[in-house]
Order: C-alpha cells, then structure tokens, then sequence
C-alpha cells in the first residue's frame, strides 16, 4: 500500500507527466510562465486545488449519481479556486495582483477535472489527496522549468532578482522579447516533450499511419 | 437476503436513511445531491469572502496609499504606511468647475464607485482615453511644505491601454504644470512589453516634463519621435508597446486636458486654491 502510494506521488513528474505525457493544462502554462514568481504561486494553487478537489470528490464519489458528476466536479473545483483566490487576495496582496485573472481560470484547467473524472470517481479520498499532489506537483515542475527559461532569457532576471543585467536598464544583454509572449511557451514545452521522449523511449506513442512501402515494379 | 428482510431494513432507516439508500441515478437523488451541494458549496464560498473581505479592503487601501506615497517620492519601506500617509490632505475636487467641494468626505469618497454613478457621472462622447463614465468628482492629494504652501498635487488618472484600464497617479509640482512623476497601481498590461509602464527607468523619464508651454497650451506626448514643442514635452514611447503608449498618451493628455483637471490647474496657476 505505501509502495503505491508513494508510486503516485512520483509518477506524474516524469512517467506520467500531466503536462508533457498526457498533454493537459497547456493553455494555464502558457498564460503564466513569463516570471517564475507567478508561475511558483501558480503551481502551488493548482496542486491544493486538484488535491484537496480529488479528495472531496472521492469522499462522495458513491453518492454522485452519474448523469451529473461533471457538474458536481465542477462545483466543488470552482469553490476551491474562489476560496483561494479569497486567501490570496487577503494574505498575498501583492502576488493576486500579479496573478489576476489566472487564478480563476484553475476553474477550467484540464489536470483539475481530468485528475477529478479519471482517477478520484474510483479511489480512495486519501489515494485521491495522494494523487492530486503528485500531478500538481508534476504540473508544478514543468512550469518551473518553462518559468525560469522564459524569465531568465524574456527579461534577464530570475524570482524578480537581476541575473543578466538588460539594455533597457543599462546592462549589455537584448532581452529575447518573444520569450515573454505565450507563443514561445508553446516552443519550450514542445522542446521539453521531445526532450522527455527521448529520455524514456516508451513515452512515445504510436504513430496512427502507417507508410506503406510500394514495391518497384 | 429475502426480498422481505431488504424492504424491513430500508424502513428501519428513516427518512434519511431511505432517501440516502435510493439508487444514486434516481430523479429525486439527483435533485437532492445537486441542491445540498451547492448549499453546502455556497455557504462556505460566501463564508469565505464575508470572513476575508475586511483583510483585502486593508489590503487594496495600503496598496494604495503606498503608491501615493512613492508617486510622490517620499515612500519609505520601513516606515508605517498610514503615519506617512497623514502627511498627505486629501481633497474631492469637482471637475467642471476645478474647485474643492465638501459635499464629500475626502477620506471616504470612492472615486470609482462614483463614476458608476450616473448621479455623479457622465456618459462620454468624445472618449480618447476608453473611460466611458466619467465621475463629476475626483479626489486629489496635496502635498503641503512646512510653510503651509502646497508643495505636490497628487491627481489620479485612468484609461484603457492594449488589454486592461490602466489607473494611477501623476505627481505635479505646486505651480501645476512640472511633472514631478507617474505611476500606474492597477493594470494588465503585457508583462514584459507593456506592463513595463512600471519600469523604473521609464517612470524616471516623466521627472521633469512640462504639461504644457508659456502659452498654455496642452503639448506633454508619449511618443516615438519627439514633437515639434521640444523635449521638455516629450515622454519616450515604450518599445513593442506601442498601444498601451499611446494608451498612456490618451489617458495623461485626456485627464490633464479641459475635460480633465484643465480648469482645476488653471485656477491653481490664477491663485485661486
């Protein structure tokens, strides 16, 4: 039991990466990842939301009558995201500013449901709590990843800290403007899955076509 | 089980018993697993907000006065931010005619609130700056030296940029017409590109400007090329930015203009305040 359980915590990093393996909750990391200090706030957010979400709906999981458990997921992940954006607003002023309208959006973040529907509507609350952690977490790491490139190379500063002093401020180093827009999150998490597949030959899926190979007459 | 000894067992339950024991996709489950939901949902989402709202309203108001205080120059971490903010005297100004009014009290008025209004607002026409409703009444802060004498008036502006309302403050200088500085507290601009509004080193650029020349006439730009007034008028426009810097651009010359403080800062410079 705690050899599984460990297994769900730690597989969403890599094997079973929300992000880079089944490919959720890109639409977030492209909209949040130009400093890293939004995107470490962000993450955080969305692993309480999908944890404690899972929990709650595997508590009541036998009593969601079918026909409606999309809507009941749903209500429970969009009071948790209300009650974090409350607390944000009361006890991180200045980060919920930076944040704005991202943090209502974890409402409709891919991982949050997908996690709630796949995995929670059959488990335990305790495994559910587990897993929700895990795949935030998963989230969490690539957008950190994704985070510090953008910052570090979109604006030469890291957690707000100057690393490569910029023209605009009289440093020597040309910000690469492209990386501060959501197009060019798009680029590293394309490089990221490419990197990932590699790395673990058996994240790569199999093709849907086959190249037929016509005989030369 | 016997079909008999099922039925004895539901019955012995209660009502709530019964009701919980149903088939989970029944019509009348479905109806009370979805009202009891969003009960219990409601109740603790409003809890929430009831509980916090006094926090955030702290919050919002500190946040604020500390951008007051830095548009003013005199912002110091360490300090306490209401003992600072003491120094300032905040007015309601009546833009149409640019006199003080104690209809209100400065220290309560919500400016915002009021330019929602349509008792104390109105609808504009010619809306360079995106505002749409525009408050009859604006509060402003002054400065004073240890003479008495005003020293910095602290006028707020606002007005739409590429994606969001952009609000801040400009700092002016006692004769009404120096910049001494600009800062913006609340917008959604692009990090990076137009969110560089907060940029120290381009908010350092207004230090200094002039509003408008000996003539009165309104000259301050922000823009690509300097005018043919001269530099002392000329804020240079934020690189890829060019919509929230002439967002910028519309806003200040909106505001400063006669539909804005224009008649306040004409009765500043005529000695009648």
């Amino acid at each position: 039991m705690a050899h599984k359980r460990r297994e769900l915590l730690i597989d969403p990093m890599v094997d079973n990466n929300p992000i880079t393996l089944q490919v959720l909750g890109i639409c977030s990391a492209l909209a949040v990842t130009s400093s890293l200090q939004v995107a470490l706030v962000m993450s955080i957010a969305v692993t309480l939301v999908t944890a404690f979400s899972s929990m709650f709906i595997s508590m009541i999981r036998n009593q969601i009558p079918g026909s409606i458990r999309i809507i009941v997921q749903m209500v429970i992940i969009a009071s948790l995201v209300i009650l974090v954006d409350q607390m944000l607003k009361a006890f991180a002023f200045e980060i919920s500013k930076t944040l704005s309208v991202f943090v209502g959006l974890i409402i409709t973040n891919c991982i949050v449901m997908g996690r709630a529907e796949a995995f929670a509507m059959k488990n335990t609350p305790i495994d559910s709590f587990i897993d929700g952690v895990g795949n935030g977490l998963g989230y969490g790491l690539i957008l950190m990843l994704v985070g510090v490139i953008r910052e570090l190379f979109g604006s030469g500063s890291l957690l707000g800290f100057t690393i490569l002093p910029t023209v605009n401020n009289g440093g020597w180093y040309v910000p690469n403007g492209l990386l501060l827009l959501p197009p060019s999150a798009f680029f590293i998490i394309g490089l990221l899955i490419w990197g990932f597949r590699t790395w673990k030959k058996d994240q790569v899926e199999d093709r849907e076509y086959k190249i037929q190979v016509v005989e030369s007459h | 089980m016997s079909e008999e000894n099922k039925d004895l067992q539901t019955t012995n339950k209660g009502p709530i018993g019964r009701f919980l024991a149903l088939p989970t996709d029944s019509v009348p489950k479905t109806v009370f697993v979805a009202v009891t939901l969003c009960l219990v949902a409601s109740m603790i989402v409003s809890a929430a907000a009831v509980s916090l709202r006094p926090l955030q309203e702290v919050n919002k108001l500190k946040d604020k006065q500390i951008n007051i205080l830095q548009v003013a120059g005199i912002y110091d971490p360490e300090a306490d931010v209401i003992e600072s903010f003491a120094a300032f005297e905040p007015r309601v100004l009546e833009l149409a005619t640019g006199e003080f009014t104690d209809e209100f009290d400065a220290a309560t008025f919500d400016d915002r609130a009021a330019a929602n209004d349509p008792a104390t607002s109105v609808a504009l026409d010619d809306d360079p700056a995106g505002i749409v409703r525009q408050g009859n009444y604006a509060t402003v802060y002054l400065l004073r030296d240890d003479a008495g004498e005003i020293d910095k008036l602290i006028l707020p502006l606002h007005g739409y940029g590429l994606w969001s309302t952009l609000y801040g403050f400009i700092a002016l200088e006692e004769n009404g017409n120096d910049i001494f500085g600009l800062q913006f507290y609340e917008h959604a601009e692009t990090p990076g590109l137009g969110a560089e509004v907060d940029n120290p080193r381009w908010k350092s650029l207004w230090s200094g400007k002039r509003l408008s020349d000996d003539d009165g006439t309104l000259q301050i730009r922000v823009s690509k090329t300097a005018p043919a007034a001269g530099a002392d008028f000329h804020i240079d426009a934020l690189a890829g930015a060019t919509l929230t810097s002439n967002g910028v651009d519309n806003l200040v010359r909106f505001w400063m203009g006669e539909a804005g403080f224009g008649p306040f800062l004409t009765n500043l410079k005529a000695g009648d305040i």
